[in-house]
């Protein structure tokens, strides 16, 4: 009976990754996913010889009751820095299962020791990782990498000692005859401190493939908590989440035109640019350097006379939170006969697709919202692409100069519109470090400010209110 | 050994089905996709129950009843933050 709830739970699991082939069908994929997990946990309940109910029921509930208040209160903005948090908790999970599987296990053989050590060192990897990045991305600790002399050497020995510690767990019994408890604890520790120094030394520009292979590693750790408990719903619901970490995580790192092995050897971006110029001292700046600098008033002229635009979001959109005045704005142009589209890059701001979920929630219909490859063949007939806090996703080096750290990343080819308009709080460098021919090109107008700030202004404009 | 290779091609088989699920995912939706698998990787929580279950609250028992409450915040925790994200999806 059990077997057969377990059954088909996992087939739901897979409905439920399915259904978000289409936003049409994703709303009910998430609802075979919940069913599938009420099925599951339904039948573990009625598992024979099953005790201890009220502590279960105890540790359940409140750990569900967190959950559900922090994914009710959490603004979308900081989606990434939950997902991160999210993963740790799988990853300590498998850890404790581990343990706790060791700790009840008598007579284990010698697979199951290698089984429990592999789900304890992958759980802990996951966590520490996992715990770093909910860190930086949360601001709490800063965007560089954190780079040091013989790190990879370091990095080496600790696998080599967690390798070493295993070896011992699985092949010396202890004097009681059952494994050492010495080892697995150690290895616990040494996996996650490699997991915490790995990904303290990547950079703030590749947070969406480690958050991408995070998610990988926690399905991982799934998988190994069920080779450890022979649950194969275990193992297929972890390698499920495996393998989709793994492929968001090629997505992305494809969309940076970076191989996964040199993200993991980190020491890419500079992290956050340094304190943004106020927008007098960015305009001198950028005029001494022959940018053209525009105004909100001849922005808005330059939108309102527009046939085409294409709106390009970056970070710049999120953090500053100008979602909603830029759909007040493409409300107020489209009446005029303005087609307004906007463009997403794959590694646009800091989680997959966390652009779409932003715009969305700026109730932007998702038939309006195009990726990377759809946008490109259109952009030199389009008259005007406003850029809303974006940068490397738009600078042209990539295309064209060999030796910039961003050459053969793909990029929306917004300088072969007629006018790109981009809103930025100056002319810094953001999270790779690069400098922008973009801005210096002759159809390029820079509007300095806040992108909610001069979002706002235009709509205001627009309305035929004063700008302030 | 033989127990190991069974679950083995279960893992294998079931690696091959994600690829070949996840390649279809729209880009538009990868964020709800990673909390979606977030939720689903709570699943740890039927394992967790395993562990906490054994009615005596000693260290293994207690380290259960730990993951349990991880497991739980995961999974109640990423299918109502993807549902509230789902909501937002519209057509014009």
């Amino acid at each position: 009976m059990i077997a057969l709830a377990y059954i088909v739970a996992a087939v739901l699991f897979i409905l439920s990754l399915k259904g978000l082939s289409t936003p049409a069908t994703a709303k009910r994929g998430n609802w075979y996913g919940i069913v599938g997990m009420a099925l599951a946990v339904g039948a573990t309940l009625a598992w024979p010889g099953l005790r201890g109910y009220g502590g279960i029921a105890a540790a359940g509930l409140v750990g569900g009751a967190i959950g559900a208040v922090v994914a009710l209160r959490i603004p979308m903005t900081a989606l990434p820095e939950m997902v991160a948090l999210l993963h740790s908790f799988v990853g300590l999970a498998a850890t404790l299962v581990g343990l706790s599987t060791y700790h009840h296990g008598t007579h284990m053989g010698k697979v199951q020791l290698v089984e429990v050590f592999l789900g304890v060192a992958i759980g802990a990897i996951t966590f520490t990782g996992s715990i770093v990045a909910f860190g930086k991305l949360r601001g709490l600790i800063g965007g560089k990498p954190l780079l040091f002399a013989g790190r990879h050497a370091l990095n080496l020995a600790l696998i080599a000692a967690a390798v070493a510690l295993g070896a011992w767990f699985v092949a010396i019994p202890s004097a009681g005859g059952g494994a050492p408890a010495v080892p697995i604890y150690a290895a616990a520790v040494v996996a996650g401190l490699l997991g915490a120094l790995v990904i303290l030394a990547i950079g703030g520009a590749d947070m969406p493939v480690v958050v991408s292979m995070l998610n990988s590693a926690s399905g991982w750790a799934a998988a190994a908590t069920g080779f450890v408990l022979g649950n194969d719903l275990l193992i297929i619901t972890g390698a499920l989440v495996g393998a989709s970490g793994a492929i968001l995580s090629i997505i992305m790192s494809r969309g940076m035109n970076r191989s996964l092995g040199s993200v993991l050897m980190g020491g890419f971006g500079e992290g956050e640019a340094g304190v943004a110029a106020s927008p007098g001292s960015a305009t001198a700046e950028a005029l001494a350097k022959g940018v053209n600098v525009g105004d909100v008033e001849t922005a808005v002229e330059l939108l309102r006379n527009a046939r085409n635009v294409v709106v390009v979001p970056g970070y710049g959109m999120a953090v500053a939170q100008a979602q909603h005045p830029t759909k007040q704005l493409v409300d107020l142009l489209e009446p005029l006969g303005v087609r307004v589209r906007f463009a997403i890059h794959p590694v646009a701001g800091r989680l997959p697709g966390h652009m779409n979920v932003l715009l969305a929630e700026a109730d932007v219909p998702y038939d309006m919202v195009h990726e990377m490859d759809e946008i490109n063949p259109d952009l030199p007939e389009t008259d005007v692409v406003l850029v809303l806090g974006a940068n490397d996703i738009v600078n042209p080096d990539a295309l064209d100069k060999p030796g910039s750290p961003i050459y053969g990343m793909p990029i929306l080819e917004v300088f072969r519109a007629k006018t790109v308009i981009v809103v930025k709080r100056s002319l810094n460098p953001g999270f790779s470090g690069i400098d922008n021919p973009l801005y210096y090109r002759d159809n390029t107008m820079m509007v300095f400010g806040d992108a909610r700030a001069v979002t706002e202004a235009m709509v205001r404009e627009l309305k035929g209110a004063p700008v302030q | 050994m033989e127990a190991f290779l069974a679950h083995l091609i279960v893992f294998v088989l079931a690696c091959f089905v994600g690829w070949q699920v996840i390649w279809r995912v729209t880009p538009a939706l990868h964020t709800p996709l990673m909390s979606v698998t977030n939720a689903i990787s709570g699943i740890i929580l039927v394992g967790a129950i395993v562990a906490g279950g054994s009615g005596v609250l000693d260290l293994g028992g207690g380290l259960g009843l730990a993951a349990v409450f991880l497991a739980a915040i995961n999974v109640v925790g990423g299918f109502l933050v993807t549902h509230r994200m789902l909501k937002l999806f519209r057509r014009k």
